[in-house]
């Protein structure tokens, strides 16, 4: 008779990254494995600790026997997986990416608080983005700086939809959420209420530390002046799981 | 409730209708009913009360579903009792001032017939069809449910109830070779077998409604012509994987679907043929509908279920598929329209008398919406394989005006052209993959040579960048792009560095995106690259 594991436990498979045999357990998903070996990929809208949204599409990966690419964070890692992750389509790809990521909205470094502290603007220089092929959508948006301690700026939200995950997901307060479609979706607190009228909002600052960009930041920063704190949320997700 | 008890009811419903000897039967689906056909019946309906004269055929006149030809709409149909379109005497663009002439025409001994506003009934566009969706359309009331009853419906799903266990219903499904309708073309006897063995005691059937591609109008004119076929389907479907509730996501553009789904869902249930113990039998299954707001993605299997539930109509990545953790995290079954409208047939007739009809992988018929620059534009039920120079040259009759015939569009904005050289090719599944195009749910529109194909590949891609949900980055920013690009071309501003750039967020944007929207997004600039290359050159020229 085959030995069944105990219903509980976990199993362990083995795959292999950019030709690197790796062994994971099966729950986790292709991009929790290539941070822990220290492979890198970038990716914007996932975050540990947060729910999983494949949204960016930073993270696609080749995978042996598939037509199709795998985003990584939305993909478990299972036994004998062959997983590519920097081939020079893979780097093509990514590139295009975050080049539309800048046109799309008004990304401009040097004015920019977050100048030096910005996750798309690290993720432009990984991933090898010296100028932007295509044409600036150049859209006036609106800055919301009716509350008391942050700013939202929408010229530099990338959509990532991080501050929604955590304020709804940690903080459990769901002031955030998307309105509209396409290009034209901006995030907004309560239904589209300046953010210094939220019912709901308990100034945590969650969102602010999570924002990638300077699209959410501390009232008062100056050009490069807002540093985020990145690592407070893997620790504040991984006590919630212990207890 | 067995067989021959529903026979019983059918008969009986049959002699309720009364002694009539001919039906006149007005096209009331969106199409016929927008160009006047409500004044018709009621002209109709005052001639009809008028005394006739001695001897003269008993008249009836009667409200019916889809006939096809709505490019001449409102269309009336003369014809005895359970005729079909091909046994009827048939007119086209009638006004409510013809009505006394029909109805004197309806009455009279003799054969004649109105021939001012005569439509042949023997023209290629009624003798090459099939009906087996559209079995009913133009025939039956759609409001009526002793009309369906009386022309054997429900027979099916008695027979399914009463007769069969749901692994002989799926398997009956397997067999027939169906595939999914809504333009993916999944088996659909292995979307219900996956379904069917999750071990969970909820489960959901959802019917997919939510038609948006522009110039599609199939599922629209199912359920305004025949929607009890629909629920009937789905009742078949939620027996055979053992669910107990379903949804009808159907948008709210589509006003009188909705209000005759509404009206047959309250018939059934009030005849015990939907709600607690169907049929006196041990089975459940309670349909609502949702209405969608609007949104093309909703048509989206994942961003469907999240709209059923309340939420954002957004696309999750798949796996989980729905079968697998779908509405609430249950199993849920999702077909198209016209998939659950094919099963009543298969259950009745088998799975090998439809697995008989069709092409070797795709089995059956498919309802297409003929639009565009076409003769007869309408909604025709052909077999599968048959060639496109057959639907758009002999059922179609052609282009108008003597213009030449440049390309047909199918499959939507996911879709693309297939020019004059291809249009030999017997349309299937696959055989329009291999042309860079797709099934999608059966729009095809016509173009003439005066159409630009740029300009087609901008209106789709206008159609994509306006629908994208604003998830994921490639679909939101890069159909921005691609079209701000396209439409550079179309103004001859452009530069073959941009008609390159095109060609390169054309790959990113298929390879990347999260959805099948975003992901087929790029099809209509792909294929008229493909087949109308010098077009796009064309607008280059003079820019470099």
């Amino acid at each position: 008779m085959p030995r069944t594991p105990p219903a509980t436990q976990v199993r362990v498979v083995t795959l292999t990254i950019d030709g690197q045999a790796l062994s994971a357990r099966e729950d986790e998903t292709i991009i929790e494995v290539c941070r822990e070996n220290k492979i890198p990929i970038p990716s914007l809208c996932w975050m540990d600790g947060l729910s999983i949204v494949g949204a960016c599409r930073l993270c696609v990966v080749e995978m042996a026997g598939s037509p199709r690419l795998s985003a990584a964070c939305s993909t478990r890692v299972a036994e004998g997986m062959q997983i590519t992750t920097n081939s020079e389509r893979l780097q093509r790809y990514r590139r295009t990416l975050v080049e539309m990521l800048f046109a799309e909205r008004n990304h401009v470094c040097s004015v920019c608080v977050s100048n030096g502290h910005c996750e798309l603007q690290w993720l432009a220089q990984t991933c090898g983005v010296d100028h932007v092929r295509m044409p600036y959508r150049n859209h006036a948006y609106d800055v919301d700086s009716s509350h008391e301690m942050f700013r939202v700026d929408h010229n530099r939200c990338v959509l990532c939809t991080r501050c929604v995950r955590v304020c709804d997901e940690i903080e459990g307060a769901h002031t955030w959420d998307v309105m509209g479609r396409g290009s034209d979706c901006k995030v907004i607190t309560d239904l589209a209420r300046p953010w210094g009228d939220s019912d709901t909002c308990t100034s945590c600052g969650k969102c602010v530390q999570v924002c990638p960009t300077g699209a959410l930041v501390k009232q008062g920063t100056s050009v490069g002046e807002m540093v985020k704190d990145q690592q407070f949320l893997p620790i504040l997700a991984r006590r919630r799981h212990i207890r | 409730m067995n067989l021959d008890d529903l026979e019983e009811l059918a008969v009986k419903y049959r002699e309720e209708q009364g002694e009539t000897d001919r039906e006149v039967r007005v096209c009331v689906a969106t199409a016929c009913h927008s160009s006047g056909a409500p004044a018709v019946i009621e002209a109709l309906e005052a001639a009809g009360a008028e005394p006739a004269a001695d001897g003269a055929r008993r008249c009836k006149v009667k409200g019916v579903g889809c006939m096809g030809l709505c490019s001449v709409g409102p269309m009336v149909a003369v014809a005895e009792p359970g005729a079909d379109l091909r046994e009827s005497d048939l007119y086209k663009s009638v006004t409510a001032d013809d009505a006394a002439e029909i109805m004197a025409s309806a009455r009279s001994t003799d054969d004649a017939t109105v021939e001012r506003l005569h439509c042949p009934n023997d023209m290629p566009f009624f003798t090459r069809q099939r009906w087996i969706v559209r079995e009913n359309s133009g025939i039956v009331d759609p409001d009526s449910f002793r009309g369906y009853v009386a022309v054997g419906g429900y027979a099916a799903m008695v027979q399914a109830l009463s007769e069969m266990t749901p692994q002989e219903v799926i398997n009956e499904i397997s067999t027939s070779g169906l595939r999914g309708r809504g333009g993916g073309g999944y088996p659909t006897g292995l979307k219900w077998s996956t379904v069917a063995k999750m071990p969970a005691e909820q489960k959901y059937v959802i019917c997919n409604a939510d038609e948006g591609d522009p110039g599609a109008f199939m599922d629209r004119a199912i359920l305004e012509s025949d929607p009890h076929r629909v629920l009937e389907g789905m009742a078949i479907a939620a027996y055979a994987i053992g669910a107990n509730k379903g949804y009808i996501y159907i948008r709210a553009e589509y006003p009188l679907a909705v209000e005759r789904l509404k009206t047959a869902i309250r018939k059934a249930k009030r005849s015990g043929f939907l709600g607690n113990h169907i049929c006196e039998t041990q089975f459940n299954f309670d349909i609502e509908i949702r209405l969608g707001a609007g949104a093309f993605v909703c048509g989206e299997e994942t961003a469907l279920m999240a709209s059923v539930e309340g939420g954002r109509g957004h696309p999750t990545p798949r796996p989980p598929y729905p079968a697998e953790s779908g509405l609430w995290g249950r199993p849920t079954l999702i077909n198209n329209v016209e998939t659950f409208a094919n099963i009543a047939p298969i259950v009745s007739n088998g799975g090998a008398w439809f697995a008989g009809i069709g092409t070797e992988k795709s089995k059956g018929t498919k309802v297409f919406a003929l639009a565009g620059n076409i003769l007869n534009g309408g909604l025709i039920e052909v077999d599968m394989g048959m060639t496109l120079r057959e639907i758009i040259f002999d059922i179609g009759g052609g282009i108008p005006e003597g213009k030449a015939f440049k390309a047909v569009q199918t499959g939507g904005p996911s879709g693309g052209c297939v020019p004059d050289a291809h249009l030999d090719i017997g349309v299937d599944y696959d055989s329009l993959k291999t042309l860079g195009t797709m099934m999608g749910s059966g729009g095809m529109i016509v173009m003439d040579e005066t159409s630009s194909m740029v300009d087609v590949a901008r209106y789709f891609m206008e159609f994509c960048m306006t629908e994208s949900c604003g998830k994921c980055v490639p679909c939101r920013t890069g159909t921005y792009q691609m079209h701000g690009l396209l439409d550079k071309i179309a103004r001859a501003d452009a530069t073959h560095a941009d008609l390159a750039l095109l060609e390169e967020l054309c790959e990113v944007v298929q390879a990347t995106s999260l959805c099948g929207l975003g992901q087929t997004a790029p099809n209509p600039v792909l294929s008229t690259l493909r087949y109308f290359r010098e077009e796009y050159e064309e607008k280059l020229a003079g820019s470099r």
